[in-house]
């Protein structure tokens, strides 16, 4: 067996760990709380009265225009300055979640701005209150439109991750750099690390297309693509 | 009965109804009529607070309201009317992600609290009255535009509204596609089911509804028995409008 084999084979499974003890896990907690958060955040601008309005918009500007690997440092290496000291995984979640809710509110923001306003008319007309009408009638139609774009910011999430390594989470791209600085093989190491990620995001995409066909059943009985 | 008093609405500057007053009967059905603009569609709106107007009364059954432009009426006095009320709308707008029979039991499920058994089953006798049980399962995209209009009726009646509001329910649908529409109401009408309609479609206007208003700029200005405004229509703003309609009018009117 070639040598450049042996030490796939061999780094494969630790690789494999710590994408599955940190990079999932990460990835899995920051969405679900960033798709949380968007959503309030979404909610207050949409809804909110006007001093909200500005403050979600704010925020939405600062998260958005700073990088992600500054606001990771600014948690991790800042906060301990202004007496508060986080692990590093802790602060990773902080630090993602509050990006992700950055992104996702405006994306949440468009498609629940994209059901039709007769919609909530009906549900009204049938003496829904609003947070009926908005569980019943608006969410789910809404949720059909954001899972293309919604999808889009989990794929780019598992691999943003890897800025993780970077304030000493020991996921799988620090694991690779780990492994490469002991081996002096950072080719052979990094291609391998790169085929996991694509593992990673193709199981994603995969879940995806499955979310977005249940979704849409009610559009595809009819034969028609909108 | 419906008791509208002095109700006023604005958009911003501009006054879409001025002082509209007007009494509906249990079991009669009412045709408002007018040039677009004229605030018809409005007037609906407000009468289940879609809209709510800046002044006026708004009586229906044991529920009334005040208006006030300082302030809005609480969520329970709107509830208490919009519960009244049933909603047919131009564009249809059936839930797209629920089966036809799911949007027919919507409401008395989630707004009710109805049993789901018992709302299934008076959601398919509502289906059948509107000869749509046979697509109960389905999806609204799947149907026409005629077939959509029936089922939203139906939606509108589950709750056993005290009044029918209907903003054109035929204009988006193509002459035959509305007969069947037409044909809805009508036996709808002939069993008392009270109705309010905006429209411009003279077969719904002349042959289902009792009582004609003639809206124009937010003002009535003509209202009678349907026969005496197709046929003898007083004012001549009426005679005008009128007279662009009734090339459809019935064969035994003489007009």
């Amino acid at each position: 067996m070639p040598a450049w084999l042996q030490l796939m084979i061999d780094s494969f499974w630790p690789l494999l760990r710590a994408g599955l003890l940190f990079t999932v896990p990460l990835t899995l907690i920051t969405f679900v709380g960033g798709i949380a958060l968007g959503f309030l955040l979404a909610l207050g601008r949409l809804y909110g009265p006007k001093p909200l309005v500005a403050l979600v918009r704010f925020y939405v500007w600062l998260i958005r225009g700073t990088p992600l690997l500054v606001q990771l440092f600014l948690i991790f290496y800042g906060l301990p300055s202004a007496g508060i000291t986080l692990d590093a995984f802790t602060a990773a979640v902080i630090g993602f979640t509050l990006n992700v809710g950055a992104y996702t509110s405006e994306v949440i923001r468009a498609t629940l701005d994209a059901v039709p306003k007769g919609q909530w008319e009906a549900s009204y007309s049938i003496g829904m209150n609003w947070f009926q009408a908005m569980r019943r009638i608006v969410l789910p139609q809404a949720a059909r439109i954001a899972v293309p774009p919604l999808s889009n910011t989990f794929i780019s999430l598992v691999k943003d991750t890897s800025l993780a390594a970077a304030v000493t989470v020991p996921e799988l791209f620090q694991a690779a750099q780990r492994i490469a600085a002991a081996t002096y093989e950072p080719l052979i190491l990094y291609i391998e690390t790169a085929v996991i990620y694509l593992l990673f995001s193709s199981v994603l995409s995969a879940l995806q297309n499955k979310l977005e066909a249940r979704l849409t059943r009610h559009n595809q009985q009819s034969g028609e693509s909108s | 009965m419906i008791r509208l008093a002095q109700i006023e609405k604005r958009f911003g500057q501009q006054v879409v109804l001025k002082g509209i007053d007007l009494t509906i009967d249990e079991g009669s059905v009412t045709a408002l009529i007018g040039p677009s603009g004229s605030g018809k569609s409005t007037l609906l709106r407000c009468v289940n607070l879609l809209e709510i107007p800046q002044a006026g009364t708004l009586q229906l059954g044991a529920a009334q309201i005040n208006f006030d432009r300082h302030h809005t009426p609480s969520r329970q006095q709107i509830q208490a009317i919009r519960q009244q009320t049933g909603m047919v709308f131009q564009n249809f707008q059936l839930f797209p992600h629920l089966s036809v029979l799911a949007n027919v039991m919507e409401g008395l499920v989630t707004v009710l609290g109805w049993d789901p058994a018992r709302a299934k089953q008076r959601a398919g006798e509502l289906l059948e009255k509107v000869g749509m049980s046979h697509k109960a399962d389905v999806y609204p995209g799947t149907l026409s535009g005629g077939q959509q209009q029936r089922v939203a009726i139906a939606r509108a009646l589950a709750p056993a509204p005290k009044v029918l509001l209907c903003d054109e329910p035929t204009s988006a649908l193509d002459p035959e596609l509305a007969l069947e529409v037409v044909a809805v109401l009508k036996q709808l009408a002939t069993e008392g089911t009270t109705m309010l309609m905006a429209t411009h479609d003279l077969r719904l206007a002349a042959n289902i509804a009792r009582h004609v208003v003639f809206l124009e700029a937010g003002q009535i200005v003509e209202s009678g028995s349907s026969q005496a405004i197709f046929t003898q229509p007083q004012q001549p703003r009426t005679q005008a409008f009128i007279s662009t309609l009734t090339h459809k009018a019935p064969d035994n009117w003489e007009i």
